[in-house]
This record gives C-alpha cells, structure tokens and sequence, in this order.
C-alpha cells in the first residue's frame, strides 16, 4: 500500500486540492504522488468530501479496497460518460449468457455422442480466448471477498450472474464504438487496479 | 413552473423550475432514485455528468448512475465493481467447463476416426 506522508511529498489529493498533505491524511494511504490521475478522476466523480465520508464509513482495512474500486468506477465513467461501469457488466452479462448457451449445447453434444446416437462431427475450432476482453483488467487485485457474502458489508450476490438490477439495463449494441470492439478496458492504460 | 416538485429540487430544498435538469429524470414518485444518487456523487456532480452528454443520453446516465449508486450503498466497500469481478468469475469458470467437455468431444472424435479406420 502506498503511502506519502507530509515529510516526504504531499498525496495526490493534497497536491491537486492545493492543501497542506498532514500526517493522518485520510486519502494519502491510497493516493500517492505518483499516481495523480487517480485522484483527479475520483474528485471529478465523487467529489473529496463524498470520498471522505465514504472511508470514514468503513474500516481501515477495507478503505484500500474500497479507494481502489471507486478508482475503476471512477475512471469507467470518465471513459464512458453515458453507461460507466455499467457498460461492462452489461457486456459481461451477454458474454456469460452466450458461454452458457454453448456450453449447454456441447454437453447436449457430448451425451448424444457418448450414447452413440450419431458420429460426431470434426472438432470445433479453438475455444476464443476473450484476451481484448476486460479480463487483463479484471479488478481481481482486490484483495477482497469480504462483501461477497463471506462476511464483510453487503454484497452477496456472487452466487449467480443473474444480479437484481434496479432498472433494466442499457442495451450494450446501442453503443459500441464505430469500429465495433468491445474494448473496455482491455487496451493499454486501462485501470490499473 | 411545475406544480410536482421533482425529487431533486424536492431533497435540495430548492425551487423547481421548468427547466430543471434533474426533472425528467428523478420523478416525485421515487425519491429513493436521487437520494441515493445524490449521496454517492453530490447534486452539482449529477447535474454536470447529465449536462456533459446530448439530451437522449441523459436518462440513460441517470439510470446508470443510480445503478451504480445503489450497488455502492449495498456494498461500501465495492460497489458494482464487485459484480465486474463476479462476472469475469463466471465467464473463467463456464469457459473451463465448455473447455474440458469441448476436450471430451475432442476425444470421442479421435476414437470414433480410428473405429473407422480399421
């Protein structure tokens, strides 16, 4: 966990705030001096005062984790100011659903070759490994389970993708880029978390 | 001047004029909508994301807003990035599973080609 203390250099949010960085500083654990665009981004979004009282909700070990994804938020809607983060997990959504179609659909294949109904026909191709995916920026670096029903503040809804929403969801093909990728977050640069 | 002050104007204590930015968007009818927006990003955050994007996109920022929102009260600590991290959970479990029954069908393949063969 980084960390910046007034004897050293100023936080980043002390530093964009153009305030004196004190010892005890609440935001100077997660913001630190090298990294600036991640205060800049979460002030555009939230605000410091509402970060401020979001941390001081929590306790301090879970500040990090909480800084962190209100960062990834943060830096979605900067990119997407329509959909944010919601962009991705509607896009996720269908990526699971289709996996789950093909996947029903092989195990029908593979009971009907398995009771010899019918020869089975040459092997697909490779399964497409979704690299350009979010995977590679994936937030599992959060250092987390805590609030996926295993015993932390709220969450758990990890058993099933099927997450009550409260409104029905953007359709994602209304805005895919021109060039039809579905690159959130998957390029360079993305959110280092 | 609408007679229904709109959620917003209504928690901000504010007069509500015609032209309003939050009024279509956080109806009276549900004021848990900007409650909930207004605690995680602020009024003056809200109205700004919504004056930043063309008028036919802004209900859809609101909607996406509120649903981040409320998944950030649910879950302090994660928000609906918990639901990112979730998904791709899902995605890597239901690809290994379609992996080792696509590597079955692999090998039923293999086996009926030799039956063939000989």
């Amino acid at each position: 966990m980084a960390s910046s203390s007034s004897y050293n250099s100023p936080c980043a949010a002390c530093k964009f705030l153009r305030r004196k960085c004190l010892p005890g500083c609440i935001f100077s654990p997660y913001f630190p001096p090298e990294e600036p665009q991640k205060f800049i981004n979460v002030h555009k979004i939230f605000g410091a005062s509402n970060v401020t009282k979001l941390l001081n909700e929590l306790l301090p070990h879970q500040r990090e984790d909480a800084v962190n994804s209100l960062a990834y938020e943060a830096e979605a809607r900067v990119r997407d100011p329509v959909y944010g983060c919601v962009g991705a997990i509607t896009f996720l959504q269908r990526q699971v659903e289709r996996l789950q179609k093909e996947l029903d659909a092989a195990n029908a294949d593979l009971i009907r070759y398995a009771c010899n109904e019918f020869t089975p026909p040459p092997p697909p191709p490779p399964l497409p490994i979704h690299h350009n995916v979010a995977l590679r920026q994936r937030p599992a670096e959060f250092s987390r389970r805590s609030s996926m029903g295993h015993g932390g503040g709220g969450g758990g809804f990890h058993q099933t993708p099927n997450f009550p929403m409260p409104y029905s969801l953007p359709n994602w093909n209304d805005h895919q880029n021109p060039s039809g990728d579905h690159h959130y977050y998957g390029g360079g640069g993305g959110a280092s978390i | 001047m609408t007679s229904k002050r709109f959620a917003a104007c209504k928690q901000l204590r504010r007069k509500c004029h015609s032209d309003c930015i939050f009024l279509p968007y956080f109806p009276p009818n549900n004021p848990q909508r900007f409650s909930y927006v207004h605690r995680i990003y602020g009024a003056s955050s809200v109205g700004k994301m919504l004056q930043q994007v063309e008028e036919h996109q802004r209900g859809d920022v609101a909607d996406s807003l509120y649903y981040e929102a409320y998944w950030r009260i649910k879950d302090p600590v994660y928000g609906c990035v918990g639901i990112i991290t979730a998904l791709h959970e899902e995605i890597y479990h239901v690809q290994f599973q379609l992996a080792k029954v696509q590597a079955q069908i692999d090998l039923l393949y293999q086996n009926g080609v030799y039956t063939f063969d000989s």
